[in-house]
């Protein structure tokens, strides 16, 4: 299947596929912490690199198989999703992010001057395992799980804490329980979106993994719409696009990146689907007339 | 040794608190972590620099003429990108448009200026003094001077003039403080010319000190000053003198008895220990949330 779409794909294409798919693994596991449940995390490319390096190093030091060492990486990374989430999750809105940014800051040091992750050089040779078939085999699953785990009592729990804290803890939901769930869930799919990039890329530096990952993740979710799948899913694929269109401006490049993020949250301030709902667009597609829909902006 | 560390430590914190300030009256009024306030710190210290090497200015007046150009640079990038957004989108949206603009603003320093790093030339006639065992140059006792100055001026403003009362009052209540007739739109650019003023000084002088200048100076600052911000306590004025200064000497004390490969790592320890003890930050006020 690999052997007969690089055939027909273009390397660059199938690259940027590839990447879009990671994306896409990465920003749904900080849409379930930020977009779901409401809490701002501004660290979650230091979960993504305690994925990459835990499955680089079980795959290259310790000769595991592949699927062993990213479940590995994501194990790990959710396992200090965890023990981060316990004691910060009582932390609210701008603290949170301030602490999510200086344990993310603190991974990146960490890994500056370990031994076994090459310190500041990285790790290269990480065996190329990472395939175009496995990366859009897990996002389906990855969705799918996502949207069942949404559409549950959980995920009802989850927007609820989003919407109004207090009123959903008044309605029998154990919101630090919840919260801290949450935070382990995106921390996993941040691991494992991690472990898939470092399988792929062939080589890691902890400055991959630096503040403006985090923030480049972070877009995707609130650019797509926060909290909805579709909008996570689209934010992934055109913030994951437009760099690569945007080299024809060559050095201007990151400029223009810049400027569109700010033009496009003055344009869509909830995102490109953030005040879209299904419901309408099958009414609108049906030629009926829908008031919520005429009104929002 | 001790009293020496301590001293650098102040010095290299008063910096931090003078761009924290910048951050905490930001958030005090609307709410928005200003990302782009470290690229404001950073233009400011560029702008200083050219002043001085191409116009030949005495550096006390470089120092006024980057604080300007930051004054009106931080007002014109809140009427672009903060004002349009203003009460119809949620919080975050307001951060990813202030990181479009950290973003925007980096990449066109890096394009006037390459990202090789700058040196100030030497202008300031640096003295020792020997204090007992203490050395205590000529440039740390400017630095600490000019940041008290402006700290204090800044207290001024805000307690006892009618502009800072009404800025007190935006960060009280935003509707209320427009029914009682104050121009909001106008306190809140005011509040950012403030604080990128300030942040502007704080870029100069640490040009200035580490003799270096670089376009990408101001990711680093600008985290650090946030954490200063979060650590006095966000929105507390006086909190985030407090926070940059105990961030700084801490920090100094961390690399001097710790390790300095750690540096970053250490300041952002510091930072979750604290706020795990005391969530609201040394001078936050704790608030009860209400139904």
């Amino acid at each position: 299947m690999d052997a007969l779409i690089s055939q027909y794909i273009d390397p660059y294409y199938l690259r940027i596929l590839m990447l879009i798919g990671i994306n896409i693994i990465l920003a749904l596991g900080l849409n379930l912490i930020t977009g779901v449940t409401g809490q701002l995390s501004m660290g979650h490319a230091g979960f993504m690199s305690i994925g990459a390096y835990t499955s680089a190093i079980f795959s290259m030091q310790m000769g595991s198989p592949f699927f062993l060492s990213l479940l590995a990486g994501a194990m790990v990374a959710a396992f200090f999703g965890f023990l981060i989430g316990i004691p910060t999750l009582r932390l609210e809105g701008d603290y949170l992010a301030m602490v999510t940014i200086g344990f993310a800051e603190i991974i990146r040091v960490f890994f500056l001057n370990f031994e076994p992750g090459g310190k500041a050089v990285g790790l290269s040779g990480i065996p190329q395992n990472t395939t175009f078939v496995l990366v859009w085999t897990l996002v389906i699953i990855v969705i799918i799980l996502n949207a069942k785990l949404l559409n549950s009592r959980i995920g009802r729990a989850f927007y609820a804490i989003r919407e109004n804290e207090i009123a959903a803890e008044a309605s029998g939901i154990n919101s630090t329980r919840l919260k801290v769930l949450a935070f382990t869930a995106g921390s996993f799919l941040a691991g494992l979106g991690g472990g898939l990039y470092a399988h792929y890329m062939y080589f890691i530096r902890p400055q991959d993994f630096a503040f403006m990952k985090s923030i480049e993740l972070l877009n995707m979710v609130v650019l797509g719409g926060m909290g909805s799948i579709p909008g996570t899913v689209l934010g992934s694929v055109i913030l994951t696009l437009l760099p690569e269109m945007l080299r024809v401006v060559a050095e201007y490049r990151l400029m223009f990146y810049g400027a569109l993020l700010v033009i496009l949250m003055i344009f869509r301030p909830n995102g490109l689907l953030g005040d879209v709902r299904v419901y309408d667009l099958k009414k609108k597609l049906q030629g009926k007339k829908v008031g919520l829909w005429q009104s929002s902006n | 040794m001790i009293w020496q560390q301590l001293l650098n430590g102040l010095t290299l914190g008063s910096t931090y608190a003078l761009i924290a300030l910048g951050y905490t009256m930001v958030y005090g009024i609307i709410q928005l972590i200003n990302f782009a306030h470290g690229e404001i710190y950073m233009i400011g210290a560029f702008v200083g620099l050219f002043l001085v090497v191409n116009t030949g200015l005495n550096i006390g007046v470089a120092l006024l003429g980057a604080m300007a150009f930051c004054m009106v640079l931080g007002m014109l990038v809140e009427l672009i990108a903060y004002r349009p957004l203003r009460g119809r989108a949620s919080r975050l949206s307001g951060i990813i448009s202030a990181i479009g603009v950290s973003i925007f603003l980096s990449t066109l320093m890096v394009l006037i200026a390459q990202t090789n790093t700058r040196r100030y030339p030497d202008i300031i006639n640096i003295q020792t003094f020997q204090v007992g065992d203490l050395q205590v140059s000529s440039l740390q006792i400017i630095i600490l001077v000019v940041a008290t100055l402006l700290m204090v001026g800044l207290q001024l403003l805000v307690q006892k003039t009618r502009v800072g009362k009404a800025m007190r009052a935006c960060s009280q209540d935003l509707d209320a403080a427009y029914l009682m007739g104050i121009n909001v739109n106008r306190i809140i650019s005011f509040t950012f010319a403030i604080g990128s003023a300030l942040a502007a000084a704080g870029g100069v002088m640490v040009g200035i000190y580490y003799n270096a200048v670089w376009p990408y100076m101001g990711t680093m600052a600008g985290l650090k000053a946030f954490a200063a911000a979060i650590l006095g306590g966000i929105g507390s004025i006086p909190g985030a003198m407090i926070g940059g200064i105990t961030l700084g000497v801490l920090e100094i004390l961390g690399v001097a008895y710790l390790s300095s490969s750690y540096k970053d790592a250490i300041a952002f320890g510091i930072l979750i220990l604290v706020l795990i003890i005391r969530p609201q930050g040394i001078m936050g006020q704790k608030i009860t949330k209400k139904v």
